[in-house]
């Protein structure tokens, strides 16, 4: 299960009750809402967040609107997701660029939150971008921290600057003058991990951003966080005027209220999430999409926009040729099974596709080892049976098998899947191309 | 600072924000709705979780009927002897040799806690190996040497990439050659909804028991007391990959509430055994039940 489908089963289930009513009275728009306030603490929404939400959607809902309206349910899906869109900030928000480079991203955050990771994951994401960042170690507390640092730079191919446990302002304020004069445009500072709480180290925060004036201060948050979410967000916030959020680990199973509370509390966008624990789990945090995944409702166009970037373009543009002929082959089939790796882990894209949230789909359901064994099954067969499937009767199926080391009830479940695929894309096609869901 | 006063300093905060509201609520308010609604929403917002604050307050209510209860400053003794209850495990007494396995999602404190045990154990004279077994976050391993040579305690490790289950076995045979009482066995973090990673665990897991059939098992998920209601899933899903035995609460010392572990004592009936409450090596002290509901209930 990913993000938030558990919130989204929640709603879907008090969403279902109204449609199924009919119109409302004030009484069931209470229920409605006892409901709703219900889930949203369960998914983690600090309660004082909720309590504002349920009120607000509470006022609207006691309007004409879904009294007169012919569906009310509708009526109350669009308002919770408006609402929830609204919570979260309205637009996606990028990375600010200094204009005189180079631009200084501070990183921050309580102890275990993913800092270092990010810092990687920040790297990696900029040079793809063409730019050259430079990752710097201020973490001189955490036992091995710099070294760190350096194992995930030198993963990603980012030089990382580091002068052993001096004072963090000093090795920050040296990092700028080695970027300046090597031509770094984006440096990236990571910092010990610290308790809001604490004076001593909230002050040295104070401190680096005084010496660096950093373009951008990014407030790592762990998606899983309870309801201090607030405290810290807001203190951090108070302390330091960060510019922005980054909420990790969202590949868990958390409803990820978090993000919610964090933004209404601090007012700042959440530009980025963690999504995994390889370099390229980073993805840019769209509130709108998520407000989609709350409710259950597929978020199509963050999938269409991984794959498209996935799949290169060429293989792109025979697959459309290949669906619009309805000549699909295991080749395709292929294909797609490499770029659905690229993409990430299988079970975040299909809990991705609009109707998915209806169904229980975890990474147990969708076992990626299959996924390699059908890959293995697909090289074993000849050009000839790869066109054209239904030449493959039982003594092809044997030496397929053999030839990829699976067994034949392997090649019969591929089979099968590819013939259900296929028959998905020529509906697609009589669709126009959309989904049959 | 003596170690209750530590507790308590941690706790004071877990305490500050329930405790004010409490504070407000105890004092010489009148039994009503309004009032178990203020309740409810202050259990709430201390992560305890919605199922375990309705159980609770039920209980609560029936005990207030039951015992004639009038005074709000009274409904706080039965709301302790009610959490208290639900805290309340009986621990397994410790057998040498003894080999605790430390499980638990990213970034919520293992390698930090393993360099505590050690502490504790080596303190309390007992033989201590470290099994560095996280051999895939960036110099995990390293971060885990400092602890060993902080705690004066042996360490086994191999390279980054190398295979957790491997690292174990080579740990268990140096462990055992060496009569070591107490292993202390490092894992990678990993979130619970990852199969492969928790069929690793499961392996790390069967290996032990296969290698060290005569040692005492203890499991432990590490828990960070931020954490809000996914702990309760963390807890589920560990403890049906590999048992777990006790819970270690960390980070105790910032304004968390750790009101999580109620719902968790609750609805998987796994005991919190261990808290961290700073990041210094002193800095992990056993559960007491009796300090912490008061730390939350209590104002001074």
């Amino acid at each position: 299960m990913g993000v938030f489908s558990g919130l989204g089963d929640k709603l879907k289930r008090v969403f279902s009750k109204l449609t199924a009513r009919g119109k409302l009275d004030e009484y069931e728009i209470k229920q409605a809402m006892r409901e709703i306030r219900i889930a949203l603490l369960e998914a983690d929404v600090n309660f004082s967040v909720v309590k504002d939400f349920i009120s607000k959607i509470s006022e609207r809902a006691k309007g004409e609107e879904i009294v007169k309206s012919v569906t009310p349910g509708q009526q109350v899906v669009k308002i919770v997701h408006d609402e929830l869109v609204e919570l979260m900030g309205s637009k996606n928000a990028k990375l600010e660029v200094a204009s005189k480079p180079p631009t200084v991203i501070m990183m921050c955050g309580l102890q275990g939150a993913g800092k270092t990771t990010m810092c990687g994951k920040l790297g990696a994401l900029l040079k793809k971008q063409g730019k050259k960042p430079l990752l710097v170690a201020c973490d001189i507390y955490r036992p091995a921290a710099i070294n760190q640092l350096q194992v995930v730079g030198k993963n990603v191919g980012v030089e990382v600057f580091e002068k052993g446990t001096q004072k963090p302002v000093k090795t920050a304020e040296q990092a700028i003058k080695h970027a300046e004069s090597n031509g770094f445009d984006t440096v990236i500072i990571d910092t010990a991990g610290r308790l809001h709480i604490n004076d001593d180290l909230m002050r040295e925060l104070e401190d680096v951003k005084k010496a660096v004036k950093p373009t951008e201060i990014l407030l790592t948050v762990d998606a899983m966080t309870g309801q201090d979410a607030v405290t810290v967000a807001t203190t951090f916030n108070e302390r330091l005027d960060i510019s922005g959020v980054i909420l990790t680990k969202l590949d868990g199973d958390t409803r990820g209220g978090a993000a919610l509370s964090i933004k209404s509390v601090t007012g700042k966008p959440i530009k980025f999430c963690g999504t995994g624990e390889k370099a390229t789990d980073i993805e840019v945090f769209h509130p709108d999409r998520m407000a989609n995944r709350i409710l259950g409702m597929g978020d199509i166009v963050s999938l269409v926009e991984k794959a498209q970037e996935a799949m290169d373009e060429e293989a792109m543009k025979k697959m459309e040729k290949r669906v619009k002929d309805a000549n699909f082959t295991l080749d395709d089939f292929l294909v797609q099974f490499e770029s659905l790796k690229k993409m990430g882990g299988i079970a975040e894209i299909m809990q991705m596709l609009p109707g998915m949230g209806k169904f229980k789909i975890s990474d147990k359901d969708i076992d990626e080892k299959r996924i390699e064994r059908f890959k293995a099954i697909i090289c074993s067969m000849t050009k000839k049976e790869r066109e054209h499937p239904e030449i493959i009767k039982s003594s092809r199926r044997k030496r397929i098998s053999a030839g990829s080391g699976t067994s034949i009830q392997d090649v019969n479940q591929l089979l099968k899947q590819f013939e259900q695929t296929r028959d998905m894309m020529r509906k697609m096609k009589n669709n126009k191309g959309r989904l049959p869901f | 600072m003596g170690i209750f006063q530590k507790i308590k300093n941690a706790l004071k905060k877990t305490k500050d924000a329930i405790a004010y509201r409490l504070n407000k609520l105890f004092t010489g308010g009148v039994l009503n709705g309004e009032f178990y609604d203020e309740l409810e929403m202050i259990l709430l917002s201390a992560d305890i979780g919605s199922e375990t604050t309705e159980s609770i307050l039920d209980d609560l209510k029936h005990e207030v009927d039951k015992r004639h209860i009038t005074k709000t400053d009274d409904v706080r003794v039965v709301l302790k002897e009610i959490m208290h209850d639900i805290l309340d495990f009986e621990l397994p007494e410790e057998e040498y040799p003894l080999v605790i396995m430390i499980a638990g999602v990213n970034g919520v404190g293992k390698t930090t806690t393993i360099g505590k045990l050690a502490n504790n154990y080596k303190r309390a004279g007992k033989s201590v190996t470290i099994v560095a077994a996280d051999t895939f976050r960036a110099a995990a391993a390293d971060q885990l040497t400092v602890w060993a040579e902080r705690a004066n305690v042996r360490i086994v490790k191999q390279g980054e990439g190398a295979d957790a289950a491997a690292v174990v076995y080579d740990g268990l045979q140096s462990a055992k050659s060496k009569g070591t009482q107490v292993t202390l066995i490092d894992t990678a973090g990993r979130l619970h909804n990852k199969v492969n990673l928790m069929e690793e665990l499961k392996k790390i897991d069967r290996v032990i028991n296969r290698e060290f059939p005569k040692a005492m098992r203890l499991n432990y998920i590490v828990l960070d007391a931020t954490t809000g209601q996914n702990a309760l899933s963390q807890v589920d899903l560990f403890n049906e990959a590999i048992d777990i035995d006790g819970i270690v609460l960390t980070k105790l010392d910032g304004t968390a509430k750790g009101g999580v572990v109620l719902a968790i004592a609750g609805e998987e009936e796994v005991p919190v055994v261990y808290v961290g409450v700073g990041e210094g090596i002193d800095d992990l002290e056993k559960f007491d039940i009796d300090d912490f509901v008061s730390g939350i209930v209590d104002n001074e």
